[in-house]
């Protein structure tokens, strides 16, 4: 326990000596312009949001539109992917398909999700959804593929029913690869989330931010940025958690899995 | 000829019931990539008989097992199972396989990939239990149950594996080069425990090997097979009855001068076939 604390404040010390030097730079130049607060009052109006709630509500609303899409898109996507792991057929049917469509930024369709569901958590979630789709299904279609082909072969030797070969046998031995595919998903749902707040949804913490900046709030607005930040590391780490938790007697793939990733 | 070879058989092996073939090779072949892997191949299997079959790398050794078991098709003729043409593997023939690392699933214990064997014949899980209980320590594992394989040595995974393939209750067991990858010591023991195993159920084996005097020491017969055999020759290069008294001694059966006469014999017809 102590040794985690001592390598917390080790590593805190770098960002927390930035931030004293900012402030006292900010300070000593007398800077008076409205793109940075000092970071005292950043930290203030951060404090002040959360209290009040705005910065509560916000988050609520992001993470929540962020895992529906992350739901809805990387379930497909981990459907579809593991489909096209299975079947040449489908993978040579989707490929042209898949490539047409994946460089397409999740953000260019904000305009026409915006025509099919207007403001509001739909449409921030369709666009969300769009973008964790791709990384989901792809890197399931890989995970899948990377299954032991022998483990074919004992289930087809076993008799084993396609559907219990699919839970049995492809899933758990996927699982540790989707697994990091999710990881990186939750990081895309939460940049889309923001973005589409940011370009055109009143809601949750994009649009906290741009506000902020329209009202000549550099603090509040840096609170936010910072605090966006703060969420995006903390649901890393929890997923790390799990994955070590669920994943422990996957030991070896882990390792060459999270070396890949 | 074949008929001799089964009589002779029935002198070696009282237990053996039935005079007709259990499995049964037709004018076998099979083409891979335009190259014909196996040609002609004729022979027969019968109930309760352990046959080795030896070869170079590229005779077809693993390929011959996988037709038997019904993973690929031939190209022309057929493997015939009781008469009846093998088209897909069918759950009591069990395939034991050299890379035992691969072939287990490593995120269940050592009891759960028993369990799989019989899940896949809907046991019920209060059944399981005792069944696996009985197979772990039919091949020495019982006190490592909960264990994942990679806790495992290499030897102890393979008895994993052949634990699961006697949970199929087979009538056939196909061995590719099952010991192959394990240590000198491992590997007698288990030569041991599967010759023992194979005859109290009075399994029919078939167990490839690139070792001669392993395939002496456990076989009935031990069939030679012939490298690139085109499309002219027979992939059978020799088929030889190996007349040793059962129960086999590591180190008395392998002293014996028709032990070490069958090795000369195999020995040149192996090394010949290499030029």
């Amino acid at each position: 326990m102590s040794t985690g604390v001592s390598s917390l404040l080790r590593a805190l010390t770098l960002p927390a000596s930035l931030l004293a030097l900012a402030e006292v730079w900010l300070r000593e130049s007398g800077y008076s312009g409205d793109a940075i607060a000092l970071p005292s009052d950043v930290a203030l109006a951060c404090a002040r949001a959360l209290i009040d709630g705005t910065l509560v509500l916000s988050t609520a609303q992001t993470i929540g539109a962020a895992m529906l899409g992350l739901l809805f898109g990387g379930g497909l996507g981990v459907l579809a992917g593991v489909w096209f792991g299975l079947s040449r057929s489908a993978r040579h049917l989707s490929v042209l398909s898949i490539e047409l469509l994946r460089p397409v930024p999740s953000v260019a369709l904000i305009p026409l999700a915006m025509l099919l569901f207007g403001f509001g958590v739909r449409m921030e979630t369709s666009v969300v959804s769009f973008a964790c789709f791709w990384p989901m299904l792809l890197l399931t279609q890989a995970a899948v593929r990377q299954v032991e082909p022998r483990l074919f072969e004992v289930a087809r030797l076993l008799g084993l029913a396609p559907i219990e070969r699919m839970l049995k046998l492809v899933l758990p031995a996927a699982a540790p690869r989707i697994f990091v595919a999710l990881r990186i998903s939750v990081g895309v749902a939460l940049v889309v989330a923001v973005t589409v707040e940011i370009a055109a949804n009143p809601y949750g913490l994009g649009y906290l931010a741009i506000t902020s900046q329209q009202n000549l709030r550099p603090d509040l607005m840096l609170a936010t940025v910072a605090w966006i930040g703060l969420i995006g590391w903390a649901l890393n780490r929890l997923l790390v958690r799990v994955q070590t938790l669920v994943f422990a007697t996957h030991a070896r793939t882990l390792a060459t899995v999270v070396e890949a990733a | 000829m074949s008929s001799a070879l089964v009589a002779e058989l029935r002198t070696t092996r009282p237990n053996t019931r039935a005079a007709e073939p259990l499995l049964q090779c037709e004018r076998l072949s099979l083409d891979l990539g335009g190259r014909r892997i196996i040609n002609d191949l004729n022979f027969s299997l019968a109930r309760g008989e352990f046959v080795c079959v030896i070869g170079p790398s590229g005779s077809g050794k693993t390929t011959l097992l996988r037709l038997l078991a019904g993973l690929v098709a031939p190209s022309t003729g057929a493997v015939l199972r009781d008469g009846e043409p093998v088209r897909a593997p069918s759950h009591d023939v069990a395939v034991v396989f050299q890379d035992y690392g691969k072939a287990l699933l490593p995120w269940r214990t050592v009891a759960g990939n028993v369990s799989l064997a019989l899940e896949a014949v809907g046991m019920s899980r209060a059944e399981c239990g005792e069944r696996i209980e009985r197979l772990l320590a039919q091949v020495g594992l019982a006190s490592h149950g909960t264990k994942y394989p990679h806790e495992l040595s290499g030897g102890m995974q393979q008895r994993l594996q052949i634990a699961r393939c006697l949970a199929q209750e087979p009538a056939v067991l196909l061995m590719d080069e099952p010991f192959g990858a394990l240590d000198a010591m491992t590997r007698q023991t288990l030569q041991d425990e599967i010759a023992t195993l194979a005859q109290r159920a009075g399994t029919t084996v078939l167990f490839i090997t690139h070792d001669l005097e392993e395939a002496i020491y456990l076989g009935d017969r031990v069939l030679a097979l012939a490298a690139n055999p085109g499309h002219a020759k027979s992939s059978v290069a020799q088929f030889v009855p190996v007349e040793l008294p059962r129960p086999r001694d590591q180190l008395a059966t392998r002293e014996l001068p028709e032990f070490l006469r069958l090795r000369r014999r195999l020995f040149d017809c192996v090394h010949e076939r290499h030029q």
